[in-house]
């Protein structure tokens, strides 16, 4: 989706602010926010794209202006919501007013360092021969779906080279929207600056993201 | 009132915590949230500190900088993270999410390399922890693509124009590392004395390794 996170590119935000020994969390709350969106991945309602995309919708305005725990812990809100897992006032008044709904067995404290270490591979067992190869020139597709995609808007409709093919990987805009994980090829792909930014771009510098073959055509 | 509803425009960020009203108002509700979330059974609390506790004390940038200076005093392994850096970063137990695909990108005198999310907020956890807020803002996500060399000077990196910078802006579930170069004047030194020059931000692509005098 065209929203508030696809930031690549935009003028205008201001200075980086770098803070000198920044602690790992700021408030209490951003601990048990992160800790908490983390530990409900186990109730295996939503995988990592449909989180993702939850956390884009959001007015642009405020998604670039809230905190990020607190985009994290809305956007758990929200798909808690959806799933009629939890309500707002269940969370107004700290109260249990409706029945848990059926979702997979919580993580378990003993549990954690277990399921951390063993983490979520992305990659899928190959269907089939990746269509391009390290050095050929392509061009990404011109697409703006209203659900979510991995394309930020600075790169779509631009020339770029095949840099390395990374193997067989879940395709998030599918995987988001409900449609199982649709695993496509996965190639790093390099821009030249000056293809990305015409004349605000220089002649030396480039940008690789990681690109699934449904973003990528032949380059006419 | 709903979190949604507290993310008025006065809080410009993670870094302007001075209006105490609206914290105090987000820090009752996650309070709330995880009391009830508790009680319906969806998580445990106990969970919840045994992550905290995890990436505050055992998942860091640590992790990377054993990994950076292994690769620069074990030639095998810069040979094995060259060919396969998946597998060779997990070969030293750094297997844990959001670093089950890695990518080791190696700085030297012509390239640099700078890692950036301009969607979200990818960042190799299992080698470096949990992301600086500045890596998470709009103003990094938006300017690191479009002027690297602005960003970088920021930081106090002034690269010369004969050094390609090349910026990952990881789209995909592969997260990038940064192997900084070695810095001179450190022949002879072992791995963890090394690895003590390793700094996260070096590993991102803002700074270069620390030179032997800049440590205490």
């Amino acid at each position: 989706m065209n929203g508030g996170a696809d930031l690549g590119g935009m003028m205008g935000l201001g200075p980086i602010a770098i803070e000198k020994d920044e602690p790992l969390f700021h408030a209490d709350w951003e601990k048990r926010a992160f800790g908490m969106t983390i530990a409900l991945g186990a109730c295996g309602q939503w995988n990592i794209d449909t989180s993702r995309y939850t956390r884009e919708n959001m007015h642009p305005a405020d998604y670039m202006l809230t905190p990020y725990y607190k985009i994290w812990i809305d956007a758990a809100v929200r798909m808690m919501k959806q799933r009629s897992m939890i309500s707002e006032t269940e969370i107004e008044t700290g109260n249990v007013i409706d029945a848990p709904a059926a979702v997979k067995p919580k993580l378990k404290a003993s549990d954690v360092e277990t399921v951390l270490s063993a983490g979520g591979p992305a990659d899928r067992p190959a269907q089939g021969h990746p269509a391009w190869q390290v050095g050929d020139r392509i061009k990404t597709i011109n697409n703006h779906p209203r659900t979510h995609t991995r394309l930020p808007r600075y790169a779509r409709d631009k020339a770029g080279e095949i840099t390395k093919v990374h193997g067989f990987h879940v395709f998030p805009d599918s995987n988001a929207s409900g449609l199982g994980e649709d695993p496509h090829w996965l190639y790093q792909v390099t821009f030249t600056s000056r293809d990305l930014w015409g004349e605000q771009g220089n002649a030396a510098d480039t940008v690789s993201l990681d690109l699934w073959e449904p973003y990528l055509k032949a380059l006419q | 009132m709903s979190l949604e509803k507290n993310s008025s425009s006065h809080d410009h960020g993670h870094s302007h915590h001075h209006d105490h009203s609206h914290l105090t108002d987000i820090d009752a509700r996650v309070r709330a949230l995880e009391t009830v979330l508790s009680a319906k059974g969806y998580i445990d609390s106990d969970a919840v500190d045994e992550i905290v506790q995890t990436y505050t004390t055992k998942i860091g940038p640590q992790n990377g900088a054993h990994v950076v200076a292994k690769s620069w005093c074990d030639p095998e392994f810069r040979e094995w993270i060259e060919s396969d850096s998946t597998a060779a970063i997990h070969s030293l137990g750094y297997t844990s999410r959001q670093g089950e695909h890695i990518e080791a990108v190696f700085n030297s005198d012509t390239q640099h390399h700078l890692i950036v999310c301009t969607l979200c907020s990818c960042y190799p956890w299992s080698v470096l922890g949990l992301p600086p807020a500045w890596y998470k803002s709009p103003p990094y996500r938006s300017r690191a693509v479009f002027d690297p060399r602005g960003v970088l000077e920021e930081f106090g990196l002034v690269l010369p124009p004969t050094t390609r910078i090349e910026v990952h802006d990881s789209t995909s579930e592969v997260r990038y590392l940064v192997i900084p170069q070695r810095p001179a004047g450190t022949e002879g030194w072992t791995e963890s004395e090394l690895s003590r020059l390793v700094t996260r931000d070096s590993m991102i692509g803002t700074a270069l390794a620390s030179a032997p005098g800049d440590r205490p």
